[in-house]
């Protein structure tokens, strides 16, 4: 199986600020890798460099085996772009948005009207379609967005943030939307800030922060990585969660994370429902009072606080320019 | 060839996708033309009895200026067209897309020059009902109107360049109108340029606006024996130095444009 997109060492600075720091990336045709990472993280970066909108500064990246730079134009033939913000022209139907798409990809007008139908068929948008977007809901921008960069049938696929300000209604109708495209054998690279996002649709994660990627597997594989299971409880009172925390730490097998105003504790430890129960033993020698505990295995909320020390919706410096 | 061909092709799907946003949005088309009008008749009736003009009447000699402001602020299009593109993530669709690096510039300043046409049809009917006339023939009337035009296009490739930089059609417009409203007011268009004071009688010779006034006046045959004499070479040959500017903003604004809109992302 060859490898759709190959990114070695990429770096890109804008002016003092690196976004990109020597970062490297391998996603094998037909597969779904999921870039993880908080805002500023360099996903968009990395997006724009593989998408040709943007030059890096150091390193090697082909897609599709193209360069993207020296043959950045024949590149754009083989990819399909929805970005961040739905990319549509708000004051042309659906269907005249996805023919102009068409005929810029040079389709040719009867091609790109047949596929601008198909498509608004396939992405429920057929009563919609001779309406100016104006009126369209976020969803059904975000349909039409990614519409557009299946026109040309890409080998390809790029998505940043395709969720990113939805509804979870509209999410939920995205994701599915998502699945069914790449059950089609499509290569997709999918930006998000979203865990559950990346542990649902993708097959492998690149956790990405600074620029680099920090970790590379698998949802399980990553799970595993930060090991162990977690305890997790609420208490009544700020009192008791000092005291909890003090009980708890001799089952804790890393750091214990506290939210102090929701009273909740987060107590990694390994040992399985034993180590449950002896933990509400201890709690209820002390007499504090849990209002609900429970063990669950690592998200990858855990894997990315674990690996990056902050978590994943942490809003960081907006990216630069 | 066919890479013109092309290249072609795709500025003209660009131009028709802005054009069916004139007829969405007739609004935009009936404001760019209201002002014009507004200014006709305010500079007809509040200045045109203060404004003494050797030989003619002071309507005549106005209209040529108007059309050249009104141009001039219509090639400004082009710009606040591409920040708000920018802004809506439209051109990284379009950077990601396999079409000519100019489609999106030609078909931005040729559905602008479009606007401009019909903005200067209602502005010449408006200068008609308050007393404009043309004294030429037929032609050279036609070619005072594809001189304005002309001009106007050459233009808007300058403020691509800067529409595509600001990124924001609010920032743009405003920064457009501290620039617009000197080269417009400095210049022959309300006055003779022969009456403003020192440094500001030598800007208003060079001024391409002023050129282009000259020019249009000329061609229009508004112009009068009793005028003074223009004193500097760049008003007595106003249509070839229209010509001249015209060939100078192209020559260096549309490369300057197709290099800043291949640096142009989003945020």
């Amino acid at each position: 199986m060859a490898d759709a997109i190959v990114a070695e060492g990429l770096v890109k600075r804008y002016g003092s600020v690196v976004a990109l720091n020597g970062l490297d990336l391998v996603v094998p045709e037909g597969t779904i890798m999921g870039l993880l990472g908080p805002n500023g993280a360099g996903k968009t970066t990395t997006v724009r460099v593989l998408t040709t909108l943007l030059e890096h500064d150091e390193g090697k990246a082909t897609v599709a085996g193209l360069d993207v730079v020296a043959d950045a134009k024949e590149l754009r033939r083989q990819i399909g772009l929805s970005g961040q913000y739905a990319a549509v022209d708000e004051n042309l139907t659906g269907f005249e948005n996805l023919d102009m798409v068409g005929r810029l990809y040079h389709l040719g007008k009867k091609r790109s009207r047949e596929r601008a139908r198909e498509l608004l068929e396939r992405f429920d948008l057929v009563e919609a379609a001779d309406r100016p977007v104006k009126g369209y809901s976020g969803g059904m921008r975000r349909r039409l967005d990614l519409a557009g960069a299946l026109v040309a049938t890409p080998r390809v696929l790029f998505l940043d943030e395709p969720t990113t300000g939805l509804d979870p209604r509209s999410r939920l109708g995205m994701w599915d939307v998502i699945e069914e495209l790449v059950a089609g054998g499509t290569t997709l690279l999918l930006t998000t800030q979203y865990l559950e996002e990346a542990d649902r649709l993708a097959d492998k994660i690149a956790v990405i922060d600074h620029g680099h990627v920090i970790a590379l597997g698998t949802a399980d594989e990553l799970k595993a990585q930060v090991g162990g299971e977690r305890l997790e409880l609420s208490v009544g009172t700020e009192g008791d969660v000092a005291r909890a925390r003090e009980v708890l730490g001799g089952l804790a097998i890393g750091e214990i994370v506290v939210d102090e105003r929701g009273h909740r504790l987060t107590v990694p430890v390994s040992g399985g429902s034993e180590v449950l129960v002896d933990g509400i033993r201890r709690l209820d020698a002390e007499a504090i009072k849990v209002l609900d505990v429970g063990l669950r295995r690592p998200t990858l909320d855990d894997v990315f606080l674990t690996l990056t020390g902050h978590a994943a919706e942490e809003k960081q410096e907006e990216q630069g320019e | 060839m066919s890479t013109i061909v092309q290249a072609l092709g795709d500025g003209a799907v660009v131009a028709k996708r802005n054009l069916i946003k004139i007829k969405r949005v007739p609004d935009l088309l009936v404001f760019s033309t209201l002002s014009p009008i507004m200014f006709v008749l305010l500079f007809a009736y509040v200045f045109g009895g203060s404004i003494q003009i050797p030989g003619m009447d002071y309507r005549e000699f106005l209209m040529a200026g108007i059309f050249a402001q009104t141009v001039v602020f219509g090639a400004t299009i082009t710009g606040s067209g591409l920040a708000e593109d920018i802004q809506k993530g439209v051109i990284d669709r379009f950077r990601s897309l396999p079409m000519a690096r100019s489609a999106v510039l030609v078909g931005r300043t040729t559905s602008d020059l479009l606007n401009n046409v019909i903005v200067i049809i209602v502005m010449s009917l408006t200068g008609l009902l308050v007393g404009w006339r043309i004294h030429s023939s037929f032609f050279e009337a036609l070619a005072g109107f594809a001189l304005l035009l002309l001009f106007a296009y050459a233009l808007s490739w300058g403020m691509a360049i800067v529409g595509l930089m600001v990124r924001s059609p609010e920032v743009f417009n405003n920064a457009s109108f501290i620039a617009i409203f000197p080269l417009t007011f400095i210049a022959n268009t309300f006055v003779q340029e022969s009456n403003l004071p020192g440094p500001l009688k030598v800007f208003a010779e060079w001024n391409p606006v002023s050129a282009v006034t000259a020019a249009a006046r000329e061609l229009f045959g508004n112009t009068n024996p009793e005028f003074p004499k223009a004193d500097v070479w760049s008003l007595q040959h106003p249509v070839l130095t229209t010509l001249i500017w015209v060939v100078v903003f192209l020559v260096v604004f549309v490369p300057l444009a197709i290099r800043q809109y291949r640096k142009a992302v989003s945020r």
